[in-house]
């Protein structure tokens, strides 16, 4: 399954060879790192280079699960070019690891991150998820804490997010598990930005945290500003700077088709000029670059709007753009929608 | 010589009217098999969803019997709500028989009596029907002696029939020409029709449905309506097949409908008489009542530039209703509206869910109300039915409201339930009586605007379906009445101020408050919800701030997603009716009629 599944990433690869532009991250992520073999991932690598003008990637990251790690490993990541790690600790809490159903533990993470170290990389980001059931604030904390002592150059932290369908979606409908309560969920929100910025991080994202600008995440920058990219694989999304399409998500269907020499596009879409303004807006509204006031300058009253969030100091207009606050972040779904009245 | 049979069938809820009536159109040949379409006699969109009719419908169905005889059946299905029991006596004054529908598997249900006593009251032939008699779950020898034992009814006279099947449609056919009678009418006579029901044409105007009673009328006849005292032309006159079908004429004893100029079906009463314009002495059909519209609730554009619109719609609406009356209206909070006044509440969700559905259009109505009487200190008495209106205290001597007469039929099972919820609305006096043994009527005496919200909802779910209900105005009657205003984020919102008893308004006042609390979506403020009474504040509730709303990822695969998302927010947005700096969604104004008591 592996080697077909890759030979249909390469066929797909050979299909976008005129994709526009030059490519200047590439990232392996998604789950499907940690399933492929040394040889097929420096295959697939070396076809990509065959196919692309990869010479001026400037950050080359792969995802990985703490358990996946051993030093023969990273060396052979780091042969093939990667320069950027992103480790999947998710919690320095044992039992909290037992209740995600990962299989690693919190001392398989700090080794996870020491051979990184060793190895020689020297971007490396941390992934952490919080507000899980049943977790205090000070738990949660002793996990952000631990991270952040290892001092990695970027550090995610997400909020648990429930979908229905899936084991915990499962058993927060059920009842057998509640959600946090929207007000510890904001008081860690707001101290996990305070104690990282406190601490030589800057929230450049929503959900992420960087030791200055240079230790940004470079490839997920792309979507927010409206960068064009190319997703390989089943459930990928591409965007050429007009449209947008994604894959079949079944993998047998993603390789039928591309075996059958077609594209595995599920579906497309052209955005209209108000669509990606819409995007650009509630994106931008993310990040701590927020968005030109040109964007704004499309929807009625948005004078008066955008005085209404200043005066509630959840954003703040800097130079012609208006930049979203720690409050503005917290209510980064809401904000676009008091825009466009 | 073509003998006609004029009926109607009558069931409970869900015993297979429609597949029966559809039944009798196939078997007649109006419309092929292959074509064949169920239910074609609900033909709104809505009647079809709800299971219930709302219009009166006719098809006239030819015959052969048996022995030779050539038969026209012309069936008249009636509307089945309470809201329009008017128009349900009407139809069946035009009929001399009807099929009595019984399901063989749920036997005879209160609805089923409740047709019972109205076929009775007309002196109609009845033929009890047992149907869906093809299901593993039918038990005929029970219903059977459920007909003899709860309706009086000869058992041995039942006929039998799957609608859905189409076995027994022959007999039944059969059994309708040999059990009802022909009319008596006298087409020698001068010109007497029943007038059952409109239906507006926006080419032909009126298209008037009747029932000729004595004589006959044709194209190019003067006719006069009498209640209206109109003179029109007949243009044309013919019968319901699936459409219209022209005829030379119309005589004693048969249905059929009339085009005579008549602009729209408010120019037209249900039960009035039409006779020729030469009548010097014209006489009215008896049962002959003008109806007037009993709830009244005031319709709001959301979007306040939508008014122009919303006029077009109700204007093109009304051609339709004779039942609705309106007249233009203003608040402080939703801007320019209508006041509008319905038969009851059903009739006000059906004019909602069609204005809506056919003119594409959004709008607000307000809690329903009934029309007060206020005598004033200065000895005037002024008419009040929306609580906007209500007068200043200060110079009110007497409040009145309007009481009704309820009449309630159930099993006696669920006497104790059913005289609770009646009681628990300030019904008094009751009186009860047993027509049939296991069968109760109450008959009793309540405010009229304790029964508009959801008392016909409540009965239903208390009595499982099982009590039916009508009511007839008694009185208007002092009472000690106060209006209770509501204040989102401190504005009063006119929109929503009712008028209710004294002892109940705090109640009310707290559900609605609680109601209102559920339905406003939460802002980045605290938005504080109040009741009062004048300056007093009576309940409260409160919608928390948003605290945080914010999605964890946003990457490449979640762009479009989130975008759409978001795009439909804002159309949802545009639904909303902003008051001060609180967005109120439609449903809010609505969830005033829940009363949440239980």
């Amino acid at each position: 399954m592996i080697s077909r599944w890759s030979d249909a990433v390469i066929t797909e690869a050979r299909e976008y060879r005129e994709f526009p532009g030059l490519f200047k991250t590439l990232y392996f992520g998604g789950g499907t790192p940690s399933l492929l073999s040394e040889e097929t991932l420096e295959k697939i690598v070396m076809k990509l280079r065959e196919i692309f003008d990869l010479e001026n990637l400037a950050e080359v990251t792969i995802e990985l699960n703490p358990e996946d790690i051993n030093k023969a490993k990273l060396r052979n990541f780091k042969e093939l070019g990667f320069n950027r790690i992103s480790l999947g600790v998710q919690s320095f809490r044992d039992e909290e690891l037992e209740l995600l159903g990962r299989r690693h533990d919190s001392e398989g993470s700090r080794r996870a991150f020491e051979m990184i170290r060793e190895a020689g990389f020297k971007n490396v980001s941390i992934d952490l998820i919080h507000s899980l059931p049943g977790q205090s604030l000070s738990s949660w904390e002793y996990s952000l804490k631990t991270a952040a002592g290892f001092r990695p150059e970027h550090i995610s932290c997400y909020q648990l997010t429930i979908k229905g369908g899936t084991r915990f979606g499962k058993l927060f409908s059920s009842g057998k598990l509640k959600e946090t309560a929207e007000d510890i969920q904001r008081e860690i929100f707001v101290r996990t930005s305070d104690f990282l910025c406190g601490n030589g991080y800057q929230h450049y994202e929503v959900s992420n945290f960087s030791m200055g600008e240079g230790c940004e995440s470079k490839h997920n920058s792309l979507y927010w500003e409206h960068i064009p990219y190319l997703g390989l694989g089943p459930s990928a999304h591409s965007f050429d700077g007009a449209a947008r399409w994604w894959n079949a998500g079944s993998v047998a269907g993603y390789c039928e088709e591309l075996e059958d020499s077609r594209l595995p596009v599920a579906d497309s879409e052209l955005l209209t000029g108000d669509e990606l303004a819409l995007e650009a807006l509630f994106l931008g509204l993310r990040t701590r670059k927020g968005i030109s006031l040109d964007i704004l300058k499309r929807y009625d009253g948005w004078e008066d709007a955008s005085a209404r969030l200043s005066a509630l100091s959840l954003v703040k207009i800097i130079d012609g753009r208006m930049i979203p606050t720690l409050e503005g972040f917290l209510m980064a779904d809401r904000l676009p929608l008091l825009l466009i009245d | 010589m073509t003998g006609i049979r004029n009926f109607s069938i009558v069931a409970h809820i869900d015993h297979g009217k429609s597949t029966l009536a559809d039944r009798l159109i196939q078997h007649a040949g109006l419309v092929s098999d292959r074509k064949f379409q169920n239910q074609i006699l609900d033909n709104m969109d809505l009647e079809r969803e709800r299971g219930i009719t709302i219009k009166s419908q006719t098809v006239c169905l030819p015959f052969k019997s048996r022995e030779g005889g050539d038969y026209i059946l012309n069936l008249i299905d009636t509307p089945g709500h309470v809201d329009f029991s008017y128009e349900v006596s009407r139809a069946l004054a035009a009929c001399e028989g009807v099929l009595l529908l019984v399901d063989a598997t749920q036997g005879v249900e209160a609805q089923t009596m409740a047709n019972l006593y109205a076929a009775l009251e007309h002196d109609l032939a009845i033929i009890p029907v047992i149907n869906k008699i093809d299901l593993g779950t039918a038990n005929i020898e029970r219903v059977r002696e459920e007909i003899e034992v709860e309706l009086g009814l000869d058992s041995s006279e039942a006929v039998l029939c799957s609608a859905k099947e189409g076995t027994g449609i022959e007999e039944l056919l059969e059994a309708i020409v040999k059990k009802i009678p022909s009319h008596q009418g006298d087409a020698g006579k001068s010109l007497k029709a029943l007038i059952f029901d409109a239906q507006y044409d926006s080419f032909r105007g009126a298209i008037i449905s009747c029932r000729v009673f004595d004589g006959s009328v044709k194209a190019g006849d003067e006719i006069k309506l009498i209640s209206f005292d109109s003179v029109h032309t007949v243009e044309e006159v013919g019968v319901f097949r699936l459409e219209r079908e022209k005829r030379k004429k119309l005589s004693a004893g048969e249905v059929g409908y009339i085009i005579a100029g008549v602009k729209t079906v408010s120019d037209t009463r249900i039960g009035d008489t039409i006779v020729l314009a030469s009548d010097l002495s014209p006489e009215l059909l008896p049962g002959f009542k003008e109806v007037k519209p009993m709830v009244f609730s005031s319709i709001y554009p959301v979007e306040r530039t939508d008014v122009g619109a919303l006029t077009e719609a109700i204007e093109k609406y009304k051609l339709n209703d004779a039942a609705l009356i309106y007249q233009k209206d203003s608040s402080a909070a939703l801007g320019q509206g209508f006041r509008c006044g319905f038969l009851g509440l059903l009739h006000l969700e059906i004019f909602q869910e069609r204005l809506y559905r056919e003119f594409n259009l959004p709008v607000i109505m307000t809690a329903p109300s009934v029309r007060y009487k206020f005598v004033l200190g200065s000895g005037e008495t002024v008419t009040v039915e929306n609580p906007q209106y209500y007068p200043d205290p200060a110079v009110i001597v007497e409040s009145l409201e309007p009481i009704v007469k309820v009449t309630l039929l159930l099993p006696d099972e669920y006497m104790g339930v059913v005289m609770r919820l009646c009681l628990d609305r300030r019904g008094e006096t009751p009186q009860i009586s047993y027509p049939v043994t296991g069968r109760m009527e109450i008959v009793i005496n309540m405010p009229l605007a304790e029964i508009i919200y959801d008392f016909y909802d409540k009965l239903k779910s208390i009595t499982r379906g099982y009590g039916t209900f009508d009511y007839d105005f008694l009185e208007y009657r002092k009472e000690d009445l106060v209006k209770v205003d509501f204040l989102v984020n401190g504005e009063k919102v006119d929109a929503l101020s009712i008028v209710v008893h004294r002892d109940r308004a705090r109640m009310r006042a707290v559900q609605i408050c609680d109601s209102l609390k559920e339905e406003i979506p939460r802002h980045m403020f605290k938005i504080a919800i109040q009741g009062a009474i004048g300056g007093q504040v009576i309940s409260r509730s409160t919608v928390s701030a948003l605290r945080k709303d914010v999605t964890a990822k946003c990457y490449g695969g979640d762009i479009s997603r989130k975008r759409k998302l978001l795009s439909k927010q804002a159309e949802g947005k545009k639904k909303m009716k902003r008051i001060g700096k609180v967005m109120i969604p439609q449903s809010a104004f609505v969830s005033v009629l829940k009363t949440n008591e239980d």
